[in-house]
């Protein structure tokens, strides 16, 4: 019996360097959404194209959309556009831009150069609405169910590979409903 | 040539004071709200720089924060009130202390744990050490002719090497 009490330090060892072993995988910048499962925020803004037309969250309810936040001063988004407008060319889902801290008249040239894979643009320029839904810096794009719950966050750029998670995601709610 | 050393003394002297402005632009009326409006922007941490709380840090995220803790102050909201409004948005990683619950027990718990658990081992031990002394004392150690005679040879062969 004192014999086997010798292994335990090297149980012990095993069990941190697991630990250890798994922490170098994690991205610590990926926190999920305190939103997760909760209600998108009720909002109130100006659409980026047309400044009269005030946009409010019955704007795209009533069907799974992606929420884009986006901005001219953030590299990352212009890394994304091209796959953003992939995504609404497959007509598969909405896209909707959260225009984030930017300024109206580079947005829109931007939006011009680019391409345009938004069906509209919430221009947030206060960053008031990026506050309440947890943005803490652009790209980020967030999942919605029919019922405007945040059903997932993706902080970073959209790739193919989040593309076809995200794909998968929505095909199993489609599954749900049947 | 003076004046050039001049100018540049002065400029250097104008970017630091606009530097400094920088960071004391929240103004209160009340001198126990910027007490607390500093605390809070102390124990808040940073989403973005995430080793920063947010009165350290110079994103962009940082300033929100820091101007949304000044309009809540001003507006008269509590600390508490505060800190749930943040929790509500950014969830329990802005906090620099975690809240007491379920899955920071162990957090928090833990260490008292371990001390308990090396005391029960310190214990043991003592007395396993214990049991086995009264057993020897009881029991004594005998050794059989040859072992005694083994012995013997030993302690001789060593005497003989040092002599």
């Amino acid at each position: 019996m004192p014999r086997l009490l010798l292994f335990i330090p090297l149980v012990l060892f095993i069990i941190l360097a697991g630990f250890l072993w798994k922490g170098l995988s994690i991205d610590p910048r990926e926190l999920p959404s305190a939103l997760l499962n909760k209600p998108f925020p009720e909002f109130s803004l100006a659409a980026l194209q047309q400044p009269e037309r005030i946009l409010t969250k019955q704007d795209f309810m009533g069907q799974p959309v992606l929420v884009n936040v986006w901005a001219t001063w953030c590299p990352s988004c212009r890394q994304e556009h091209a796959q953003l407008l992939t995504i609404a060319q497959t007509n598969s889902i909405p896209v909707i831009g959260l225009n984030y801290k930017d300024d109206r008249s580079a947005a829109m040239v931007w939006l011009q150069q680019l391409g345009n894979p938004y069906q509209f643009n919430i221009f947030d320029e206060a960053g008031m609405l990026g506050l309440d839904l947890g943005v803490y810096g652009a790209p980020e794009t967030y999942l919605l169910d029919a019922q405007g719950i945040i059903r997932y966050r993706h902080v970073g750029v959209i790739t193919e590979q989040v593309w076809q998670d995200l794909q998968n995601m929505i095909k199993g709610w489609g599954s749900v409903n049947e | 040539m003076l004046m050039n050393k001049l100018t540049l003394g002065l400029l250097v002297l104008f970017c630091s004071s606009v530097s400094l402005a920088a960071i004391d632009v929240y103004q209160f009326d009340d001198p126990e709200k910027e007490k607390r409006f500093q605390e809070l922007a102390y124990e808040l941490r940073c989403p973005k720089c995430q080793n920063q709380n947010i009165a350290d840090s110079n994103a962009e995220i940082a300033k929100d924060l820091r101007t949304k803790i000044q309009q809540m102050l001003v507006a008269d909201k509590t600390n508490p009130e505060i800190i749930d409004y943040m929790v509500e948005r950014y969830g329990d990683f802005v906090l620099y202390e975690p809240r007491v619950k379920p899955q920071t027990y162990l957090l928090w718990y833990g260490p008292a744990l371990f001390l308990l658990l090396g005391l029960a081992i310190i214990l043991w031990v003592i007395r396993g050490r214990r049991q086995s002394k009264e057993s020897t004392a009881g029991n004594g150690v005998v050794l059989t002719t040859t072992e005694a005679k083994q012995l013997d040879a030993l302690l001789n062969t060593k005497k003989g090497k040092q002599s």
